[in-house]
């Protein structure tokens, strides 16, 4: 066991857990926020994504204990109160159909606008559908995702 | 996951002896292979030993024409970098299409040549460009690194530190992709270095990355795809599995040098 000691979605949360203790398994069963889903559990499907000091990283494939001092962002701490661009896009575009990759997709999503934008680089359609390739969507409704990303992209 | 220990190194020392207090201890860097190996019980380490925080492991330097990479750098890092995409362009765009961008933020240079995956980008590159992979007790060439499919010429206490690769007259990569995993399912590198023309080949090769001597011998005589044509790749030793036999891998390696010396 270790303690750890870092900021979820702005507040310092602090633990003892045990050392092979996944970020995915301390967000969900020890801080209860079930918005980050674990899909495929190989690091394949990107539905588990957060942000680790403000970058897209799987959750399902990253240690708690390694992130001692670290922020971590979720889906719930994306936005205060009112929705984040992103997550209005996927409402408007109709990004989502069952909604379980949704989480990841969103997560990810922010991630690339934001290095995009800090780089000063046009985020093409074509360049979100290859930026895209780590989330995987099961039931296929990519176009729409896509939509929603562009669209989103034009706000932030 | 099994039960392990976790510990942060603060330098090289300390991460031996931390290691050294395990029955079976490993490094862990990015995780991208080790923390999925571990959840598929593949690997059960009692210690693992991250050693990115340690001093000077992580960045890109030039030391004149040679690049130098600490081991830690991501594959994002590397893609990014004003200093690679100066030096040695094609390893930048290599970096740059690893994995999906959550493998490229977390996964490192080091970690991918300690692992030696047969499909991984990096050995190609690092053994076409003729690289030194400094460790903490030694240099290596590349040559006598990658010794075959998962192994290296790594001592058991033995840390990655950093990379020095020369800076090539031209260089380029092309690997056809296996669409679900996004590892090589034939990669192709090629270097033109003071030694000639360079090609080594991922994804292939039943023992890991090779060079090819009648692709460096016809680019080392013509550095162009048309070169490639009359080169004979035989299937002799090259792997099969459900998405490719060795007779279609064999072509692939034709394609992708063609592509790669194109650009």
């Amino acid at each position: 066991m270790t303690n750890i000691t870092l900021t979820v979605n702005g507040k310092s949360v602090s633990r003892d857990i045990p050392d092979e203790t996944l970020l995915s398994e301390f967000l969900r069963e020890h801080l209860r926020l079930t918005g980050t889903h674990v899909g495929c559990d190989t690091s394949q499907c990107g539905a588990c994504v957060v942000h680790v000091d403000g970058k897209a990283a799987k959750s399902c494939t990253t240690l708690a204990v390694a992130l001692d001092g670290a922020q971590v962002t979720t889906i719930e701490g994306l936005a205060n109160g009112d929705l984040h661009p992103m997550q209005e896009a996927f409402t408007e575009h109709h990004g989502l159909q069952c909604g379980f990759c949704t989480p990841g997709m969103i997560m990810a999503s922010v991630d690339i606008v934001n290095r995009y934008k800090a780089e000063g680089r046009t985020l093409t359609e074509k360049a979100i559908r290859h930026e895209l390739e780590g989330n995987i969507c099961r039931c296929t409704g990519y176009h729409n995702i896509v939509k929603a990303v562009e669209s989103a992209a034009a706000k932030m | 996951m099994y039960p392990t220990k976790y510990h942060k190194a603060a330098s090289v020392d300390d991460a031996i002896a931390a290691l050294a207090g395990g029955e079976d201890g490993k490094f862990l860097a990015g995780g991208m292979t080790l923390i999925a190996t571990m959840k598929q019980h593949l690997a059960a380490p009692d210690v693992l030993v991250d050693i990115r925080a340690i001093d000077g492991m992580k960045g890109v330097t030039a030391d004149g024409d040679t690049l130098v990479i600490g081991a830690a750098t991501t594959h994002a890092e590397v893609a990014a970098s004003d200093t690679v995409l100066g030096l040695c362009p094609a390893l930048a765009c290599l970096a740059a299409g690893i994995g999906d961008p959550m493998v490229r933020q977390a996964g490192t240079i080091g970690g991918s040549i300690a692992n030696n995956d047969p499909a991984a980008d990096y050995p190609a590159a690092l053994l076409a460009l003729g690289a030194t992979i400094v460790t903490n007790a030694r240099e290596i060439a590349a040559d006598e690194f990658f010794e075959g499919l998962f192994t290296t010429a790594l001592e058991e206490n033995e840390i990655i530190t950093a990379v020095r690769i020369p800076k090539p007259a031209a260089a380029g990569y092309a690997k056809f992709r296996q669409p679900a995993s996004l590892f090589a399912l034939v990669g192709v590198f090629v270097a033109q270095t003071a030694d000639g023309a360079r090609v080594a080949i991922t994804g292939a090769g039943e023992d890991g990355v090779f060079r090819h001597d009648g692709l460096e011998a016809a680019l080392s005589a013509n550095w162009s795809a048309d070169a490639v044509d009359g080169v004979e790749v035989s299937s002799d030793g090259l792997m099969t599995d459900i998405h490719a036999d060795p007779a279609y891998r064999a072509n692939l390696i034709k394609v992708m040098a063609k592509r790669a010396v194109a650009g």
